[in-house]
């Protein structure tokens, strides 16, 4: 049994210690949000923070997050609509959408640390992949955000 | 099937969800609601409170066409739009009732442009109906009421109702023989960036697309097929992969071997432990190379069919001034949609089937599920989820949709999700086809071309997808562009090798666009032979009128062709029609001392005729230039021993967020005809990458992907 804290709620679960955290979310818990897409921690669909990190959830095993708060995208808005999400509907970024999930927890932990991002900063953050070419958007809608003042909310 | 739809809901709200109700069951879901909806006629639904639900046939995959058709729709309703939204046509219903929403097929650029006219007369006829059941209920003549945003009026009695209180009454009615479309001037909700309506559950992590699925009892699929394609299981021995923890069967089939566990994870880990013997077929030594050879003996080829003929091409090339030669090459690539293939299946007790897929053609996967269950098709149902990405994949291929019916045919009563592991996805596609064309044109003592013959080695979409479209032993979609340029040249000869190899190749994104980058980068060879501007080579070439011109000159405006640029930076120019509209693109780069490229700026005009959704094809614009770009600059797949060598992104290179040019996207619609935005963007983008290229360096890119060449300046 592992003990998961998972958008704020604990969960036992019945896994081994090396199943990656990302199949513990979707088939077990039902967060269907965080997305498979390479399984090497190259594309960032599956990307959580864990204490606030951005990680690729499907090269880590599930133990590594025993003691650690996991934040996956149905929990980030904490029950509302968090503010890149609105930005993202705004700037209409998403195409097909797959990649979007992971491609927004990248944008907020980036914004966490840097509340005002240069390119550069994107750049280097931002490595999620989009097969559809999304971002020029993806750039745009986090600029926007950034240019806001910061809410409570989130 | 009522039935089975309300255990499904039961099971799925008992589950927590799972599923988005509005995309799969929109009767259920209606119905759930309370008061009953109406529906006017098989496109559109009406609700008491107003609401109008616009079915959907196409798939949507991010192209907007779940939001765009919507829009033509109410358009010609005249509804209220903050009140309407989209679900889609059940393929089932959509049998039974005689196909009564034309086409679910989703590819070449066709959603919109093919259906335009059926669904605005949908939304015509609908409007009549409701129209004249509240001049029936108020005893007036139609032609005295009048209609704004789905409130009617009868103004001599001062009188009006809404379409939600007459839509029962209007439903009875006979539909009108003949209606009238807007002129597209007088569009309200048409031709406006109105928001996608799947966009808000993307962005919250809804479980909307295949592989998020949830059923009662459901379990798992992993599989593996044989890694030279064409061949065939020989043997397995499971006995380790079976001891492991959650794994409930290993599947057998004749060509995949599927293991099926409680999660996708322990699957996949013991698809890993199975000791699989494949029989290879006769492909296991086709390589690269072998392949390559292949396409040059077409080539050589003496005895080939024609694609073109205009004049005597050999004729005038023997009496040219000057003659240009050259051969260009594109290698296989992959569609890499961010989901992998899918498909969950459930063969139910009473002998009825259900299927959840990512599908761009929802027919294509009912025949599938049918034929392979041994069902007639009344006895499927197929549950169309969005997409994670199709770019042709989904199409017409259905290899995902058998595979999840084989093992839902297993396990009789059981769901089952099968899901591709990436390199079972990088590896068993439907690749764009690898080609090498040869051309060789005769310029005049002006410059001016006089012929041009093309010779295209390139194995055929169709002989694996649809044999009986090749017509003469030619594949329309490998020697389109190149047999159907809009130059003036007078003598054309265009001969098609099809040398198809073992390789299965598929509709991607833009089918044949390779050719668009073969000419448009040969045409800048020959103005530079000519010593003419790139532009004005092209223009001269193109009669007054063509829309080829118009997007050249637009692109040209748009990107101040010919004033000075930033120190380093240089320009390419290409055209290409296709998929119904005409696209021309003005790339601008630089290449640093140490060869390293950057596309700073790429300007497309295009043509589509009519726009539905500005904005919706500005991201089509966008998307197609980062599709193309990271085609140009890194993907390939090679084979090595009769298999796909490339198994993950690591490999197979996406373009990434710094990578991405700014994109100005000209939209220059001359009306009078409807063309397409999911492809035609995609046509200019290695011609006029690589004539920027030659522009900054000097050097002629003839093949793809660009990380092989050395890019110093000669």
């Amino acid at each position: 049994m592992l003990k998961l804290n998972v958008n704020g709620k604990i969960h036992q679960v019945d896994v081994e210690p090396d199943m990656p955290l990302l199949w513990v979310l979707r088939d077990h818990m039902g967060l269907l949000g965080t997305k498979y897409g390479c399984g090497v921690a190259v594309c960032g669909a599956c990307t959580v923070h864990l204490d606030g990190a951005p990680v690729r959830s499907c090269v880590m095993p599930a133990s590594a997050a025993v003691g650690k708060k996991v934040v996956t995208i149905e929990g980030l808005g904490k029950g509302g609509v968090h503010r890149l999400q609105e930005a993202w509907i705004e700037h209409e970024v998403p195409q097909c959408g797959y990649c979007q999930t992971g491609m927004i927890m990248s944008a907020a932990a980036l914004l966490a640390t840097k509340p005002k991002p240069t390119d550069a900063d994107i750049d280097e953050a931002m490595s999620n992949l989009c097969r559809c070419g999304t971002y020029t958007r993806v750039r745009e809608a986090i600029h926007a955000v950034a240019a806001k003042p910061a809410t409570k909310k989130a | 099937m009522k039935i089975d739809r309300r255990e499904f809901i039961k099971a799925s709200a008992a589950l927590g969800g799972g599923l988005s109700l509005e995309f799969s069951f929109p009767l259920a879901a209606m119905a759930a609601r309370g008061l009953p909806a109406t529906e006017v006629n098989a496109w559109v639904v009406i609700h008491p409170d107003d609401r109008v639900v616009v079915r959907i046939a196409r798939s949507e995959m991010g192209q907007g066409t779940y939001t765009a058709l919507a829009q033509l729709v109410a358009e010609e309703l005249d509804c209220d739009w903050a009140r309407v939204s989209s679900e889609f046509a059940s393929p089932n219903e959509h049998i039974r009732r005689k196909r009564i929403w034309g086409s679910m097929s989703t590819g070449g650029s066709q959603g919109v442009r093919s259906s335009q006219d059926y669904v605005r007369r949908a939304g015509a006829a609908a409007r009549v109906m409701l129209v004249n059941a509240a001049a029936a209920r108020w005893g007036v003549p139609a032609a005295d009421c009048t209609v704004e945003r789905g409130l009617i009026s009868h103004g001599p009695s001062r009188r009006s109702l809404r379409y939600g209180e007459v839509a029962a009454e209007a439903a009875k009615l006979e539909p009108p023989k003949a209606v009238t479309l807007r002129d597209p001037k007088d569009w309200k909700i048409a031709g406006k960036s109105m928001k996608r309506f799947d966009i808000p559950d993307k962005v919250m992590g809804k479980p909307v697309f295949g592989v998020d699925v949830v059923l009662p009892g459901m379990l798992h699929a992993s599989i593996a097929q044989c890694p030279v394609f064409g061949g065939k299981l020989k043997s397995v021995d499971s006995a380790s992969a079976e001891k492991m923890r959650g794994v409930k069967k290993v599947v057998r089939e004749t060509d995949f071997v599927a293991v099926v566990a409680d999660n996708w994870w322990r699957a996949d880990q013991a698809l890993q432990k199975l000791r699989i013997e494949w029989d290879e077929g006769g492909n296991g030594n086709a390589s690269t190379e072998s392949i390559m050879a292949m396409l040059r003996e077409g080539l050589a080829d003496p005895k080939l069919p024609s694609a073109k003929r205009l004049g005597d091409a050999d004729a005038a090339l023997a009496t040219a001034v000057k003659v240009v030669e050259a051969e260009y090459f594109s290698p296989y690539i992959n569609h890499a949609t961010m989901e992998p293939q899918t498909c969950t299946a459930w063969l139910k007790p009473e002998g009825f089937l259900e299927v959840w897929t990512s599908t761009q053609n929802a027919e294509a996967s009912m025949a599938t599920a049918a034929e392979t269950a041994g069902l007639p098709l009344e006895k499927v149902e197929v549950h169309k989820m969005m997409l994670g990405g199709g770019f042709g994949r989904r199409g017409a291929p259905q290899d995902f949709v058998r595979q999840g019916v084989l093992i839902a045919k297993s396990m009789p009563g059981t769901p089952v999700k099968m899901m591709w592991s990436r390199a079972e996805d990088m590896q068993h596609g439907y690749y764009r086809p690898a080609s090498v064309v040869r051309m060789k044109a005769g310029l005049d003592a002006q410059g001016t071309v006089t012929a041009m013959r093309v010779g295209i080695a390139c194995p055929s979409i169709l002989a694996i997808l649809r044999p009986e479209g090749i017509d003469k032993g030619i594949d329309f979609s490998a020697v389109r562009t190149l047999n159907d340029m809009p130059y003036a040249i007078p003598n054309q000869q265009v001969d098609y090798a099809m040398r198809n190899g073992h390789v299965p190749v598929g509709f991607w994104r833009a089918p044949g666009l390779q050719n668009a980058y073969y000419r448009e980068c040969f045409i800048d060879e020959l103005a530079v032979a000519a010593g003419k501007d790139p532009l004005e080579y092209r223009l001269a070439m193109l009669k007054p009128g063509d829309k080829n011109r118009l997007v050249l000159e637009a692109v040209a405006k748009a990107a101040n062709w010919g004033a000075p640029l930033a120190p380093g930076v240089h320009r390419g120019i290409a055209v290409s029609d296709g998929f119904g509209s005409y696209t021309a693109m003005v790339a601008e780069v630089s290449v640093s001392a140490t060869g390293e490229l950057k596309a700073h700026r790429l300007v497309l005009a295009i043509d589509s005729g009519h726009v539905v959704n500005p904005d919706t094809c500005r991201a089509q614009a966008e998307g197609n230039i980062a599709f193309m770009l990271g085609a140009t600059l890194y993907q390939e797949n090679n084979v090595k021993n009769g298999r796909m060598v490339e198994s993950n992104f690591h490999e197979f290179r996406l373009l990434g967020i710094s990578q991405m040019p700014k994109v100005e996207t000209v939209l220059v619609p001359t009306g009078g005809f409807w063309g397409g935005h999911g492809e035609p963007g995609a046509l200019c983008v290695a011609p006029a990458l690589c004539n920027a290229i030659f522009a900054a360096t000097g050097k002629r890119i003839r093949s793809l992907p660009l990380k092989y060449h050395d890019l110093r300046r000669a």
